[in-house]
């Protein structure tokens, strides 16, 4: 038990203290407190054990890079979350929280949580909101320009919070909270904390997670894109690698400061400072003035080290040059790395810096400032005026200001960060065991890892990261990438510097999945897409399907019954009555233009250039290699104007599929297309009384078959709406399909049930519609065809045309397009009439051969027939048309259906019934 | 989320287009009068440039334009958009 | 039986040398990733041919071996495609003991969703063609789905609820970077040079036949060339005047941090877009599909990732609080039909093995094994022989796309 809280200070606030659990004991903290300043405070010093080695551990930073105390917070909003770093986790009051070892559990429960994305454009986003990125903003807003300001923590400040550093002769403090007094009142300016850029990716774009602190949003994903970016992001301190090094009360000596100065945190009462810089000397300073007594100052440019610790479950002793030290600190610096990630993936190159022994930026790729710490600039006074310089820049290089920089207060020189840092890496084993020498904590990865990696013969820093696991972890390397490079390359014999580090990519930061994902759950998760009429579906008890987007009803089931016996009864009503059908699903495309026609002759495999007006056709398209595409029926509504329809899923590829050739093959064409899918609802009317239910709607439209033949279309008012009625049959019914503008679809629906009401109208679904269809022998797109299948397979030959060219014809004629074994559509009827062929299976003409049979073709679509009075199927069959009458079996595994092969139209093949 | 410039629309987001991939391939005048190799070659074979790459994009979301751009492959800038 | 690893390897073990390349090879492989080094090690020890080195042009596996998201499975459509994918985990269920390795391989099954009925007749479709071809699939309810895997949410009100799945028993994943090393060490073992930083720049041809090729680190003469680039192929290829109907895009992948085991196999949604399973270390491996641009970047736009997390959640609300630790990307070479193109070309004593897209590395030990064989008889191997470059101009695909359109 070595921490304790101060008396006095710190930018906690002692008249709001809170009360939170860790590992189920109570513990009191201050609202400013993070979990972690909270612990020590309350002398708490094991928070989590090693992943594998099952060493405790304790807290080893102040921030983000924390690699050791690893967390689950039960949040007192309602919701947990693993494997956080104590570090940032913000106190809150009813916070439990317990140490992960090294794997997060998911708890599966509900949660209110909101999680939101922003877009925003701005001419110089800040990231960082220390020393250096104020300075930048402050510059950049004074010219104007839209400053986005982000900085990490829950104020700005960075490095400033945990030092006591003076500017302009007071506290730097005061110069924060002025310059952030400024930035929040200038118009242009957007200040947000509690946000962490994730990733700097091309074209400028910059991903931000805040945290708000707002009731029910959980997080907010700032999308930014940003004309100009400064990356103000600081330094990592590094550790330095001995012999058990990782024992709790062993941390970074900026963390040990910032402790003290922010928290108001003893984090020991005897410490020892080992470093390798001038930094260390300051924390040291820092540890003294506050009251904690320090036993030693290693400094490793004098040559000496601490060699490694002795204690039991915390740390009781540091071995000093051969000597044991007793204390219950030991605050580590090894040096500075200047923070690269962001710069690094936007595509910056680095060179490394032997003064600061670190890897600097380099090369910006994109339009990147890079200003202090994370350019290297470790002292306060540089990275003030990096920041102006680079805040003015930017601005003006967005067109805002001069460019000049504008003054900066003035700073003590302290010698703080400054200096060259002794590149002391490992401190050698004194006992000839390195795998207490750890390099990651949060792997449990150390030396002896990196002396088997090297001495595996691996040389790229790359392998040797996927070997050992190093910074692979939750904390993503931020303070073992470095020293792991460093000694491997000495274990390689190669120069610092040399062995460079793993490509950084995003996020930055771990991060929620759910806060990527935002609103896009649920119902939002792809739009839903309804019908005009879809209320009118709900409230009659529809059973609906997803096709694409749009919610389709399957069927409608009265009293009990089950799908089968639904389907049943809408079928017979098809064929023997009057049924209806919500069809506005299709597309439906106006083309307009003196040349339609003649590119509807390119477009379908059939011509369509001389169909008259008031006439309709039933086309095929094919892509470029002479697949089936798309089918629909397609009408001329007037000499220079046509309306195309298309599957439901294919409406819009149909639509893009049309535009393309328009405007990138054929431009001399005049046509234009328009979609007009949601513009139209379309009601099918099906079935031999649908010209009686036709009739009472429209009684100015002469129905009669010789006044409205097949295949035509009229313009009638139906139902007092101005309508098209087109005479289409999907079902080999006699059948209208009446369009009329999407406003009207519901009461137009509603007029027809009444009117067919005394007839027994029945509403029928997509199920029905495809059973009706395949009696009919009927290819559905996607069904019968899969991207392979040519209309000639499908036994269209007759639709396509042997004169004009079209899009798939030269494919029709290649060597593999023409062979005569290819998949037929065919028909098949189990011979036991009441056995149904399962859809996709398999067909087989030996069904006692060993396994891998050979398969002739499969089940495409599969049902029982009312009007037939048993099951049928339609498959497509290897040189199926030339199998008629043959047999073929599919075996199911348990069972082998028997079949025989048929023609596919089943149902009525002359068409006697078209006309009613 | 890549920033495209539309000519006609300006620069918008990466989501409003669709990739339509190498520019400049026609369809062959007279398909009938090329042999499969050569018809396979047209419709399977494009090229596929490290580096500074002619390609298509369709501004779907916007004004539902085709247009050219030259983008490297490599660094995904962007060096020229054509109508 | 023991066998080597990481984690358990001493300080000296080695995992292969690093010789200077010499002047001449009997065998030269372009392309040091799962592919080119599996081919090098089937090449010796199916073939005896020791004479061979793989060059690769960064650090060895570096390019998609290292950044796939391990899905191992056979269960393909096409009798062709089911054929070579079968085989291929036929070797890895023996794997680990062919090479001595730890390769953290685990046939703990994998489950491809279905959300619609055309999603079901699909499924069913591959599951019965799987299953006359001697592959192991069944189908599985909703409340089957549940059973192999807990997490699934199946309530009917999903956006697009869960119908059902299709179900390899026998894939899984195995740990990527390991099968590499395996690979590479066994090869080495065998007298196979492994030459890494040797960036190829040309290719020789002389008399219409490949005789060798240039490079960063000098020329090497050749009895035959291999390339076996994969998204570089199209480069490497066009240095001998060989055009591929390829087209490299990126495939990101990511991971989160370290999990209790959570997620037991292996799932994939085509409708809900993304695949999802949880590494023997504890992390949870994602992917979706390829960003639509050209690239070789080795790295793609974020929406992709933003909607495949989306998509994660829906299908695994317990996700949610997870982390994503690290994204990434490769760059995978697909064909026009997503069938691979192994074989010669018209370039004597040159072959490529290719168009693996974004499922080599299932393919990893058979696309080397069938490569060496042909390379070694000089006859395109019978696994091979329908995935050839010839396909594109007899209009004989293997389309794996899947079905095309969405019908009524």
């Amino acid at each position: 038990m070595s921490g304790s809280r101060l008396p006095a200070g710190g930018r906690i606030d002692r008249d709001r203290p809170l009360a939170f659990t860790f590992d189920g004991v109570p513990y009191a903290g201050y609202d400013g407190d993070t979990l972690a300043s909270a612990l020590l405070a309350n002398g708490v010093d094991v928070v989590a054990r090693g992943i594998y080695t099952g060493r405790p551990r304790g807290i080893m930073s102040a921030g983000s890079e924390e690699a050791n105390a690893f967390v689950h917070v039960q949040w007192p909003r309602g919701w947990s979350e693993p494997m956080l770093r104590a570090t940032q986790v913000d106190l809150e009051d009813a916070l439990a929280a317990r140490g992960e070892p090294g794997r997060g559990r998911l708890v599966d429960e509900p949660s209110r949580a909101r999680f939101e994305k922003r877009y925003a454009h701005c001419d110089v986003l800040v990231v960082g909101g220390g020393p250096a990125g104020l300075a930048a903003a402050l510059a950049a807003a004074r010219s104007d320009a839209r400053v986005i300001l982000v900085d990490e923590q829950r104020e700005p400040g960075g490095a400033l919070l945990g030092a006591r550093e003076l500017i302009d002769d007071v506290p730097a403090i005061e110069w924060i909270d002025e310059v952030t007094r400024e930035l929040r009142a200038a118009r242009q300016v957007r200040l947000l904390t509690r946000a962490t850029a994730l990733a700097y990716h091309d074209h400028q774009y910059v991903l931000v997670a805040e945290r708000p602190r707002e009731p029910l949003v959980e997080g907010r994903l700032w999308h930014i894109r940003a004309r100009q970016v400064v990356l103000a992001t600081g330094a990592h301190e590094r550790p330095i690698v001995f012999a058990d090094n990782d024992r709790p009360g062993i941390m970074l000596a900026s963390a040990a400061r910032t402790y003290v100065n922010r928290y108001a945190v003893c984090p020991g009462r005897r410490a020892v400072v080992f470093t390798t810089n001038d930094s260390g000397l300051s924390a040291a300073r820092d540890l003294a003035d506050a009251g904690i007594e320090v036993v030693a100052l290693v400094d490793a440019r004098d040559g000496s080290t601490v060699t490694g610790t002795v204690g039991g479950e915390c740390l009781e002793g540091a071995l000093v040059d051969g000597q044991t030290v007793a204390c219950d600190l030991l605050a580590v610096s090894g040096g500075w790395n200047p923070c690269v990630h962001l710069f690094s993936q936007s595509r910056g190159t680095l060179r490394y810096d032997n003064d600061l022994a670190a890897y600097v930026p380099d090369r910006p790729f994109q339009a990147t400032y890079v200003a202090g710490a994370a350019a290297g600039s470790m002292g306060l006074a540089e990275c003030l005026q990096d920041g102006a310089r680079a805040g003015s820049r930017a601005a003006a290089a967005a067109g805002f200001g001069d460019g000049t920089a504008p003054p900066v207060p003035a700073v003590a020189v302290d010698g703080h960060r400054t200096g060259r840092v002794h590149p002391l890496w490992v401190v050698p084993s004194t006992t000839g065991s390195w795998d207490t020498h750890f390099v990651d904590l949060a792997r449990d990865a150390t030396v002896e890892d990196l002396r088997r990696a090297t001495g595996a013969g691996l040389q790229s820093i790359e392998h040797i990261k996927r070997f050992t696991t190093i910074g692979t972890a939750s904390d993503q390397g931020k303070t073992s990438w470095m020293n792991a490079s460093a000694i491997a390359g000495a274990l390689m014999g190669v120069a610092d510097g040399a062995t460079g580090l793993p490509t950084f990519r995003p996020p930055y930061s771990p991060a929620n999945f759910a806060l990527l994902a935002g609103r896009d759950r649920g119902d939002l998760h792809d739009p839903i897409r309804t019908t005009s009429i879809h209320p009118w579906h709900v409230a009659a008890g529809a059973v609906f399907e997803n096709v694409g987007q749009w919610k389709r009803p399957r069927y409608y089931p009265r009293d009990n019954e089950s799908m089968d016996q639904t389907v049943l009864r809408e079928c017979a009503a098809a064929r023997t009555g009057v049924a209806v059908m919500d069809a506005s699903t299709l597309g439906k495309i106006d083309l307009q233009g003196p040349d339609t026609g003649e590119f509807l002759n390119r477009i379908y495999t059939n011509a369509f250039a001389k169909l008259p007006v008031g006439s309709c056709r039933y086309g095929v398209m094919c892509r470029l290699d002479g697949m089936v595409f798309d089918d629909g029926v397609t009408s001329r509504l007037e000499q220079d104007r046509f309306l195309m329809t298309t599957t439901t899923g294919n409406a819009a590829p149909v639509m893009e599929w049309l535009e393309e050739w328009l405007q990138t093959e054929w431009p001399d064409l005049r046509v234009r297309a328009t979609s007009v899918t949601e513009q139209w609802s379309t009601i099918a009317v099906v079935g031999p009384q649908s010209r009686e239910v036709l009739r009472a709607l429209a009684p100015s439209l002469d129905v009669d078959a010789a006044a409205f033949p097949f295949m035509t279309w009229r313009s009638a008012d139906v139902a007092g709406v101005r309508a098209r009625v087109f005479r289409i049959s999907f079902s080999g019914e006699l059948a209208y399909e009446i369009n009329v503008p999407t406003w009207y679809g519901q009461s137009v629906w509603e007029a027809v049930m009444a009117a067919g009401a005394s007839l027994g109208i029945t509403p029928y679904g997509t199920e029905a519609l495809h059973v009706l269809r395949a009696e009919k022998g009927y290819p559905i797109i996607g069904q019968e065809t899969d991207g392979s299948v040519t209309p000639q397979d499908l036994g269209m030959e007759w639709i396509v045309s042997k004169t004009k060219w079209f899009i798939g014809a030269r494919s029709h004629r290649r060597a593999d397009t023409r062979r005569d074994d290819r998949r037929q559509l065919v028909g098949l009827l189990p011979l036991d009439p009441d056995d149904l062929l399962p859809e996709g299976a398999q067909l087989v003409l030996d069904a006692n051969q060993p396994v891998p049979m050979r398969m002739v073709g499969h089940v495409t679509s599969s049902y029982r027939s009312a009007a037939l009075g048993r099951t049928f199927a339609l498959a497509l069959v290897n040189g199926g048309r030339a199998l008629i009458d043959t047999v073929v079996y599919a075996p199911l595994g348990d069972r082998t259906i028997a079949a025989t092969i048929a023609n596919p139209v089943l149902y009525d093949p002359e068409n006697r019934r078209r006309d009613g | 989320m890549l920033l495209i410039t539309c000519p006609w629309c300006g620069p918008r987001a990466e989501i409003e287009f669709k990739y339509g991939g190498q520019a400049g391939v026609s369809c062959p005048s007279e398909p009938d009068a090329v042999d499969d190799a050569e018809w396979g070659r047209f419709l399977f074979f494009r090229d596929n440039p490290k580096g500074p790459f002619d390609e298509r994009w369709v501004h779907s979301a916007g004004c539902r334009r085709w247009f050219t751009a030259v983008r490297d492959t490599v660094t995904h800038e962007f060096l020229q958009e054509e109508r | 039986m023991v066998r080597a690893s990481p984690t358990s390897m001493s300080a000296t073990e080695r995992l292969w040398r690093h010789p200077e390349p010499k002047r001449r090879y009997d065998v030269v492989i372009i392309g040091g990733g799962g592919h080119g080094l599996s081919t090098a090690y089937y090449l010796a020890k199916n073939h005896g041919i020791t004479d061979v080195a793989v060059l690769e042009r960064g650090w060895l596996a570096g390019g998609n071996m290292a950044r796939n998201t391990t899905v191992i499975r056979s269960n393909y459509l096409w009798d062709q495609s089911a054929a070579i994918y079968e085989r291929s985990l036929q070797m890895w269920e023996g794997l680990e003991d062919e090479l001595g390795y730890d390769l953290q391989f685990s046939q703990r099954g994998l489950i491809g969703l279905a959300h619609s009925t055309g999603d079901v007749r699909e499924g069913m479709r591959r599951i019965y063609a799987n299953r006359l071809n001697g592959i192991d699939a069944e189908w599985l309810t909703p409340e089957d789905v549940a059973r192999v895997c807990p997490i699934v949410d199946i309530s009917p009100d999903k956006r697009y609820p869960v119908l059902g799945g299709a179900y390899q028993p026998r894939a899984g994943i195995a740990k990527h970077d390991y099968v590499a090393w395996g690979y590479a060490r066994g090869a080495d073992a065998l007298g196979v040079d492994l030459i890494e930083g040797c960036e190829v720049t040309s290719i020789d041809v002389a008399g219409g036949r490949a005789v060798g090729v240039g490079t960063r680190r000098g020329s090497i003469a050749a009895g035959k060339v291999a390339i076996v680039a994969a998204g570089h192929a199209s480069i490497v290829a066009a240095m001998a005047g060989v055009r591929l109907p390829l087209q490299s895009h990126p495939l990101q992948a990511l991971v989160s941090e370290l999990l209790e085991p959570v997620h037991p196999c292996v799932v994939m949604s085509n409708t809900v877009h993304v695949y999802v399973s949880q590494a023997h270390k504890g992390e949870l491996v994602m992917g979706a599909g390829i960003d639509a641009y050209n690239s070789y970047a080795q790295r793609g736009s974020f929406h992709i990732i933003e909607r495949q997390l989306a998509a994660a959640i829906e299908l695994f609300p317990v996700f949610a609080r997870a982390h994503v630790i690290r994204t990434w990307a490769g760059i995978v070479d697909v064909s026009p039909d997503a069938s691979p193109i192994i074989g010669p070309t018209p370039v004597d004593d040159l072959y490529v093995n290719c168009g693996w897209g974004t499922g080599g590395f299932k393919a990893t030990p058979v696309s080397g094994a069938v490569l060496a064989s042909t390379i070694a008889s000089g006859n395109q191997d019978p696994l091979a022989r329908p995935f050839s470059l010839e396909r594109f101009t007899s209009g004989a695909l293997v389309d794996e796309h899947g079905a095309a359109g969405v019908a009524h």
